[in-house]
């Protein structure tokens, strides 16, 4: 982990900035001892500006004053940040130390952010989430191969705000529409995506038209379920494919052998076993698929039914035809 | 012998009711295909179905409201009323009937006439299906149909999975009556007449069965609208 540097309080409004490298180093040498104070204190030094609509800037030789906007892209939230993963980190844990200058100096800013697996990489804590085939599968999406460098996993995973989403059961509604908001922030969204590729964005309520009840879609399966390979050790699918080759065969999800099985309700499916009667029975109470999840004992009984219809229509047509012949023989 | 024909299914009845039954038997295959969908032995294909399905339900539900307006205005609304007090008693006499009488060849105890065009079994489960399961199935299915007017989770089930269970219960017990019902079509005077009757719309019944011949005169009681054609084809 990176090097913890500490600071004084300092009150947001009457923060003063040093305009030179020189000065702000002297309030590294008052840095306390206190860990988690210190942590909590340079997160709040950065939000002070990073966490704000605007920040303001003085020279302290000139006394020269400025109040300028901090623009949408550079704030943090942050109550997300806190929530998130990896939440209890301070910002120099990811970024360079150098950014505790302002104006933050060009050695900070051209210094490569980490990737996940330069701290997850083959590391035994995190072997459950496969790290490493994760990234092979990426390195084989759309994205990766037709974005190159320009992407990364942090495109998706908001190094500020990603959570590992919830699976206890009742929070399926909620993990999808978390999944999907992830894909939407930028297919969504005209000015990430215009910014990354600088060519017009489509409209995915006209591509996805085919599908009857497209809302209902989009909010009960996620875009990976359709539109990503899925790999038997991984939990969640990262191979995203071209278009072309998404799901768009009905019974692939609407069948009793549902890929949903394999992807949306995986963990449901491995954690939970069919414990109701249902065939799919782990997931039935959230949702409900037509095709693909069947009562087994509503099965049983109309069959029964059905047949039991059948066998006394049988016998009463049967028995009316004797009588009837009987009663013509007389 | 049946000696006399009365006019029983006039024709908004007789066009209603054949549009329904074609609605009826392309909505229970389509249903069927969705609800056991299987991609090697497709009934009919998944998409296919889905298009099929919602273009017959949304028909079906244009001409059941044609049907319970018409029912509402029209004379054919007496034929459905139920006599409460006595209901049980009369099902208890057809259901013997059913099981014992019709075998020996005894009179239906209650045949059809001017008043009279549905015996007891027919009246109720006529009832239960025009006024209880379709009705249901057609809410049920609309609201499928616009599933953001679901609500999602009804403590802890999924609000779609108990408006689907309602709705495919439904679309089953209609099933089980169309097979009861085609099968009851071939109970009356001989096999093919009642299926006769809704083609053609004229009723073959016994002379002394008919209103006309026990009360001649409550022919004229009944009102311009209540008017009830009778025919006698051997005249
Ligand atoms: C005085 C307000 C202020 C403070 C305090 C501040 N920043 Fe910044 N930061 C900015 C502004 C303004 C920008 C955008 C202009 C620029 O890039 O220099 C920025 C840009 C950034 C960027 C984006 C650089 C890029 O790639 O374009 C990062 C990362 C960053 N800051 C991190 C931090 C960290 C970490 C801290 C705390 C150690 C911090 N900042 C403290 C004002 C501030
Ligand atoms: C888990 C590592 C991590 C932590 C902790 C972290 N950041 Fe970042 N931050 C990143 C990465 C990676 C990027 C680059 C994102 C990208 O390339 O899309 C980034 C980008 C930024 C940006 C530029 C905005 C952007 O979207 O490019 C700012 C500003 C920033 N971080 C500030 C902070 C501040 C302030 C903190 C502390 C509250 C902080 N970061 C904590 C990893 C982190
Ligand atoms: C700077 C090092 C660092 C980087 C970069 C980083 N992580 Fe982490 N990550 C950690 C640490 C340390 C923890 C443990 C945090 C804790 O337990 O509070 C963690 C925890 C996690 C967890 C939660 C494990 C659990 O059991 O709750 C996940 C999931 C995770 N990281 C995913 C990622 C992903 C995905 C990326 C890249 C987008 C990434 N991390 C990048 C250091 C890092
Ligand atoms: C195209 C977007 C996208 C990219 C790129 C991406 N991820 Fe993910 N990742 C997701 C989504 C969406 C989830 C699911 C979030 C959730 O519901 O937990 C996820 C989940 C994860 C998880 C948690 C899996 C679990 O067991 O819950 C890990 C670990 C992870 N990603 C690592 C990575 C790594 C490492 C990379 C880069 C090599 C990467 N991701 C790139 C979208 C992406
Ligand atoms: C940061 C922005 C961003 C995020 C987040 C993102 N994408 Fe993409 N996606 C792109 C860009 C850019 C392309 C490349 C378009 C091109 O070059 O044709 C792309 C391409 C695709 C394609 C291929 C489109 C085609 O025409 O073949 C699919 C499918 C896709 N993304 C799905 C997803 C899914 C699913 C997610 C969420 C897990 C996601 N994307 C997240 C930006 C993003
Ligand atoms: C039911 C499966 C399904 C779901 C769910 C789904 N897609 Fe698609 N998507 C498709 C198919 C199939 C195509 C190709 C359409 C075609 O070829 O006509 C497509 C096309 C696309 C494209 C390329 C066309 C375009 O508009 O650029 C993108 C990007 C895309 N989807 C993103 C998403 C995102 C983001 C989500 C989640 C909000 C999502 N999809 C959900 C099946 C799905
Ligand atoms: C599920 C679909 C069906 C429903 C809901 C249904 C309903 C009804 C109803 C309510 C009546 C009484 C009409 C009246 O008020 O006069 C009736 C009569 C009749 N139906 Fe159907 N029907 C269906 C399908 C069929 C089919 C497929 C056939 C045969 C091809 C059929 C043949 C008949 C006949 C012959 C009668 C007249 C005999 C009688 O009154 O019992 N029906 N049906």
């Amino acid at each position: 982990m990176a090097k913890r540097f500490g600071f004084r309080k300092l009150k947001k409004t009457a923060f003063i900035i040093a305009t030179t490298a020189f000065s702000l180093i002297s309030f590294f040498n008052l840095s306390s001892q206190n860990e988690p104070e210190v942590q909590d204190e340079e997160v709040s030094f950065c939000l002070s500006c990073h966490g704000e609509e605007t920040y303001e800037i003085s020279d302290t030789v000139t006394g020269e004053y400025a109040k300028l906007k901090m623009f949408k892209e550079l704030q943090i939230d942050l109550l997300k940040f806190r929530q998130s993963t990896h939440g209890e980190f301070k910002c120099t844990d990811c970024h360079s130390a150098d950014f505790e200058e302002f104006p933050h100096p060009l050695s900070a800013k051209a210094e490569a952010s980490y990737l996940c697996l330069d701290c997850h990489g083959d590391d035994e804590a995190y072997a459950s989430f496969h790290f490493e085939t994760i990234e092979e599968e990426y390195l084989k999406s759309v994205h990766a191969t037709e974005e190159g460098d320009d992407f990364s996993c942090w495109n998706c995973h908001n190094p500020h705000a990603y959570k590992l989403s919830d699976k206890t059961p009742g929070q399926l509604g909620n993990r999808i529409a978390e999944n999907n908001s992830v894909c939407l922030d930028c297919h969504g969204n005209v000015n990430s995506y215009y910014s990354l590729i600088g060519r017009e964005k489509t409209d995915l309520i006209k591509s996805h038209d085919w599908l009857p009840n497209q809302p209902l879609h989009f909010s009960r399966v996620r875009c990976i379920d359709c539109h990503a390979a899925t790999h038997d050790s991984i939990l969640v699918a990262h191979m995203v494919l071209p278009a072309e080759d998404a799901v768009k065969n009905c019974v692939e999800c609407h069948s009793t052998n549902s890929i949903l099985w394999g992807s949306l309700y995986k963990h449901q499916a491995m954690t939970t076993r069919n414990e109701l009667g249902f065939y799919n029975g782990m997931i039935t109470n959230e949702a409900y698929i037509i095709g693909a999840n069947r009562n087994y004992y509503l099965n049983v009984i109309s069959i029964v039914i059905f047949i039991l219809v059948i066998i006394g229509i049988a016998i009463h047509a049967t028995l009316r035809y004797i009588y009837r012949h009987k009663r013509n023989a007389k | 012998m049946p000696n006399k024909r009365i006019y029983l299914y006039p024709v908004w009845i007789r066009l209603w009711h054949t549009i329904n039954a074609i609605l009826m038997v392309l909505l229970i295959l389509s249903g069927l295909s969705m609800q056991y969908s299987n991609p090697d032995y497709p009934l009919i294909r998944f998409d296919l179905a889905v298009k099929m399905h919602n273009i017959s339900g949304i028909l079906l539900t244009v001409f059941f409201l044609y049907f319970l307006l018409a029912i509402i205005f029209n004379w054919a609304g007496k034929y459905y009323r139920m006599p409460l007090k006595e209901f049980g008693d009369h099902i208890f006499k057809q259901v013997k009937y059913y099981t014992v009488g019709i075998f020996r060849g005894d009179k239906p105890p209650f045949p059809v006439n001017e008043q009279r065009k549905f015996n007891p079994i027919q009246l109720l489960s006529y009832n239960a299906i025009q006024f209880l399961a379709i009705p249901l199935v057609i809410i049920t299915g609309w609201a499928l149909l616009f599933p953001e007017t679901i609500v999602l989770d009804f403590f802890g089930y999924s609000g779609i999975l108990l408006t689907s269970l309602l709705h495919v219960s439904m679309g089953f017990i209609i099933s089980i009556f169309l097979i009861i019902h085609l099968y009851f079509i071939t109970v009356g005077h001989s096999v093919t007449a009642n299926l006769k009757s809704i083609v053609t719309g004229y009723h073959e019944v016994e002379e002394e069965d008919t209103l006309a011949a026990r009360t001649p005169e409550s022919n004229t009681t009944l009102d311009k609208n209540n008017k009830t054609h009778t025919k006698n084809p051997k005249t």
